[in-house]
């Protein structure tokens, strides 16, 4: 599975990397490029090079307008956001050591998803609140259960995993609770749709500020790779190799934490990506850290941002919610990996 | 490396599991640990390790105190050999070998020459060395267990501490391993179950009954029919092996 010289292995992992950022742009540039209103690709480019000030083409300002203002944010924070999704689903199953973990595995997406109907439904905060903070309010309330339930996550990953569980049960009840006493048939369509996932509305402030959230926690999980490859052979075995196991745990799940909760909280609990893409991308790289994490980042980028075309041409006028997609366009590709990678015994 | 254990205690809410057990290992020497089921050997291995903190007492590696050494210092000393680890992680042999490199390398350090070499090597020790890219899933239990060795060797350690590394192999696989340990030029301190085995491949043997230490010595000295028949409950012959005149026993179905 991985290569049996490191320098093969970088080798590849560069190459790798290089191609898919590859794929990435050109992925980026055709979600730009695609909508109701279709562009031609030379002028996503054009308009680009335009406003870094490198060319100075002219183009139609409403062009300029649904490129810049509208499309090219939406498919860069489609990219982090599944980059970010992907490396948070990494990094947990190789905590848990369970395949099945990913990154709403901790409550996260229940915990947002009764913070954001707390604004739609009850409207706490009387408007001065927006959605993605109570989102991201409720996202952190059950990470700081499932930490309390589980003793600071030193009790090991299934006493962790059921945790979250019931996080998830509770805070779901809490939601499903506040939208059938409070809500009306409108509001309880919005919640849905919202925990759907959609990149509409997002802008270049939501980009810059999850751009600065996903380098910050790539860079730190980067750093813990070798210390993640520990873990294969379980907690006290990571000791044994020399790892502060509680230490490296905390950070990482709060890293996590803090990661999915500024996604969900600023487009929605979109689910398979964090799933399926890390184990697509041990499928190709191997099952190390050092090269797993920028694989899985880069693949759920790739991955997120053609999801978000797909979720705006299935349907004609109409946007399908992002989550549907992803797992729409992502079962095919995991059933085909999990047939090739079957045991062979 | 010597290793010392002074009046170390250990307990689980208000069951003490390891009593005020002191013990000394020699360099180069092989400790063997027996006792009946629950009498404290895993947990003692493991405050010896360091990988539980000591309610009391301390341990000393080479006259240095484990609490004072960080971790990752300590595992470029100590290695530690679990019962039968497991993963579902699809990883090579060379992989897991690999690991064993991990309190040498920093977070962002490149594979370096020492290290390739002192995978090589630990593979070479345990004859897996044409084994590198096999899968670790499809190995046996004989196998697993020399690999997990060579990654313990990968540490470079001058201790090592198994946890009854012959569990669940058969006698041919359990007398490989124990002679393999027993070549190698360290320290190491071994939890065993099988008397017989412990008999023939250890200097010393400390016997644990419920936590405390009941005897140590040679296993002439050690394992004699009261003994036996106080701690492990069975009664039993002890006769001089005509092989090697360490101490062999004959259980009886009394």
């Amino acid at each position: 599975m991985s290569s049996d010289t490191s320098e093969d292995g970088a080798a590849r992992l560069v190459l790798f990397l290089c191609l898919s950022f590859l794929t990435l742009i050109l992925a980026v540039a055709a979600a730009t490029a695609i909508g109701d209103y279709n562009i031609a690709l030379r002028t996503v480019f054009l308009s680009v090079t335009n406003e870094l000030g490198l060319t100075g083409a002219e183009i139609a300002p409403i062009e300029q307008s649904v490129i810049w203002n509208l499309r090219l944010s939406r498919a860069l924070v489609a990219a982090l956001a599944g980059a970010g999704l992907a490396l948070c689903g990494a990094i947990l199953q190789a905590l848990l050591r369970n395949a099945l973990a990913e990154p709403f595995v901790l409550g996260v997406s229940a915990g947002a998803s009764t913070g954001a109907v707390c604004v739609i439904v009850l409207g706490i905060g009387a408007g001065s609140l927006s959605l993605s903070l109570g989102a991201f309010a409720g996202a952190f309330a059950a990470f700081a259960l499932v930490a309390l339930l589980s003793n600071g996550a030193t009790s090991g990953p299934n006493h962790t995993i059921l945790a979250g569980v019931a996080a998830s049960q509770l805070f779901n009840a809490l939601t499903s609770y506040i939208v059938t006493t409070s809500g009306n048939a409108q509001q309880a369509r919005d919640v849905m749709f919202w925990l759907l996932g959609s990149f509409g509305g997002v802008r270049w402030p939501d980009f810059q500020l999850l751009l600065g959230v996903v380098i910050v926690s790539l860079a730190i999980c980067i750093l813990m790779a070798r210390s993640l490859d520990a873990f294969t052979f379980g907690d006290e075995d990571a000791a044994a190799l020399g790892v502060p196991v509680v230490r490296i745990r905390l950070v990482l799940f709060g890293v996590t934490a803090l990661l999915t909760a500024t996604i969900v909280s600023m487009v929605g609990a979109i689910g398979f990506v964090g799933l399926v893409v890390p184990h697509a991308a041990r499928y190709v790289v191997g099952p190390m850290h050092m090269r797993l994490l920028p694989a899985s980042a880069m693949v759920g980028a790739v991955f997120m941002v053609i999801a978000d075309i797909a979720s705006r041409v299935i349907a004609a006028q109409q946007t399908v919610p992002i989550g549907v997609v992803t797992a729409l366009v992502g079962v095919p590709f995991f059933a085909i990996i999990l047939y090739r990678a079957r045991p062979q015994a | 490396m010597s290793v010392i254990a002074e009046n170390l205690s250990w307990g689980v809410k208000r069951r003490m599991i390891v009593q005020d057990v002191s013990l000394s290992v020699a360099p180069g020497e092989t400790l063997g640990l027996i006792g009946p089921n629950g009498s404290g050997k895993s947990s003692l291995l493991r405050l010896l390790a360091g990988l539980r903190r000591p309610a009391s007492g301390r341990v000393e590696i080479n006259g240095q105190n484990i609490a004072q050494v960080s971790r990752k210092a300590l595992s470029r000393q100590v290695a530690f050999v679990q019962q039968s680890a497991a993963t579902d992680t699809n990883v090579t042999v060379a992989d897991v070998v690999r690991l064993g490199r991990t309190p040498h390398r920093s977070a962002l350090a490149g594979w370096s020459e020492a290290d390739e070499a002192a995978v090589t090597q630990a593979l070479g020790r345990v004859e897996m060395a044409t084994r590198r890219k096999q899968a670790w899933q499809t190995l046996s239990g004989g196998e697993r267990q020399r690999v997990h060795i060579a990654r313990a060797l990968a540490q470079a350690p001058q201790v090592m501490f198994l946890d009854e590394p012959t569990n669940h192999l058969d006698i041919h696989h359990q007398i490989e391993i124990l002679r393999m340990v027993r070549a190698l030029d360290l320290t190491s301190v071994i939890a065993l179950h099988d008397l017989n085995l412990a008999a023939m491949f250890c200097d010393r043997i400390v016997v644990l009954d419920a936590g405390a230490v009941r005897a140590c010595g040679t296993p002439e000295e050690v394992l004699t029919q009261k003994i036996l028949r106080d701690v492990f409950r069975v009664t039993a012959h002890v006769s001089g092996s005509p092989e090697n005149g360490r101490p062999h026993i004959r259980f009886s179905p009394q």
